[in-house]
C-alpha cells in the first residue's frame, strides 16, 4: 500500500510525468532524459531517483553509464492509479454504509 | 523484458461500524449510491453504476448517453460474507472480455461492526493483454492516458 501511495505522489509531479513518458519510449541514460526538459541534468537525477524509490523506474549499469528504464506496459503506474482510485471509493462505501446502519436504527422498533 | 514490474495486489482493510448484512448490501445493491462518479469509465457521464445479485450477474456502468460500460461480471455471490468479482477494464480503459482481474471483497463480523477486506488482484494480466495487443504508448491507453489520469487526481488533491 505504501508503494502505490509513494507512486502516485511520485507522479504528482509534472516534470516526473514527463520523465516517464520519454522513458515509455525505452530504456535511457539520464543525458538523453534531460535533454529538451527545462531542468538540469542533477534535477532530472534527483526526479528519477524519487520515480526509482516509488518503483516505477528500474536501472542498471551499462560501462560507465546508469540506464534507467521503466516496465513498458505501464503496469507499475496502472497499479498505483488502482490503488489510490480504490482508496477513494472504499472511503466513499465507509461513509455511505455507516449513513444507512444509522438510519436502520433510528427505524427500529 | 526482465525489467517488467510484476505488480502486488491491491490490498485494503476497512473496519465499518454496521452488519456484515448492511455492508455486503450497501456494498451491492446500493453499489450506485457510493461509487465515485468522477470514476466513470466509458464514452459518457456515468449515470447508474450497478452489480446484479447473483452469481453470473453484470457489473456495469448505465451512461447518461443511454449506453451501457462494460466492468465485468459476478464470479462469486456469497451474502452477508463474500463477493468476487471480475473487473475486464484492461490497461488500454477497453472493456475486453477475455482479461480476468478479480476483485474479492470478504466481510468479517467485528465487535459491533464489519471488517472488510478488501483485494483487486492478477493485474498482471493486464500486461499480457497489453502485450498481445501492443497497446499504443501515445494512445490515450497505455501511458498517456494514464499519466492524464494521475494529473487529474493530483489537481483533484490540492
Amino acid at each position: 500500500m505504501a508503494y502505490g501511495n509513494a507512486a502516485f505522489a511520485a507522479l504528482s509531479d509534472p516534470t516526473r510525468r514527463r520523465v516517464m513518458e520519454r522513458l515509455a519510449n525505452g530504456p535511457r541514460a539520464v543525458g538523453e532524459i534531460a535533454e529538451g526538459l527545462p531542468v538540469s541534468r542533477p534535477a532530472v537525477s534527483q526526479h528519477l531517483k524519487v520515480l526509482k524509490d516509488a518503483g516505477l523506474v528500474s536501472d542498471r549499469h551499462e560501462g560507465a553509464r546508469r540506464i534507467y528504464a521503466i516496465d513498458p506496459k505501464g503496469l507499475g503506474a496502472m497499479r498505483a492509479w488502482l490503488d489510490q482510485f480504490w482508496d477513494v471509493a472504499l472511503t466513499a462505501f465507509k461513509a455511505e454504509v455507516e449513513r444507512a446502519a444509522n438510519d436502520e436504527k433510528e427505524h427500529a422498533p | 523484458m526482465s525489467l517488467a514490474i510484476k505488480p502486488a495486489p491491491v490490498k485494503k482493510t476497512l473496519v465499518v461500524a454496521a452488519t456484515p448484512q448492511t455492508a455486503f448490501e450497501v456494498f451491492t445493491t446500493g453499489f450506485d449510491r457510493w461509487w465515485p462518479r468522477s470514476h466513470s469509465i466509458g464514452e459518457a457521464p456515468l449515470q447508474t453504476a450497478v452489480i446484479e445479485g447473483r452469481q453470473g450477474g453484470r457489473w456495469y456502468g448505465l451512461l447518461e448517453n443511454g449506453r451501457e460500460a462494460e466492468w465485468g461480471d459476478v464470479l462469486a455471490w456469497d451474502p452477508p460474507r463474500r463477493l468476487l468479482l471480475a473487473w475486464r477494464i484492461g490497461a488500454d480503459w477497453k472493456y475486453d472480455p477475455q482479461l480476468l482481474t478479480e476483485v474479492e471483497v470478504v466481510f468479517t463480523p467485528e465487535g459491533e461492526g464489519t471488517r472488510v477486506n478488501f483485494e483487486h488482484r492478477l493485474l498482471e494480466n493486464m500486461g499480457e493483454q497489453a502485450e498481445g495487443a501492443r497497446a499504443s504508448f501515445d494512445s490515450e491507453g497505455g501511458w498517456t492516458g494514464l499519466l492524464r489520469m494521475f494529473a487529474a487526481e493530483a489537481a483533484k488533491g490540492s
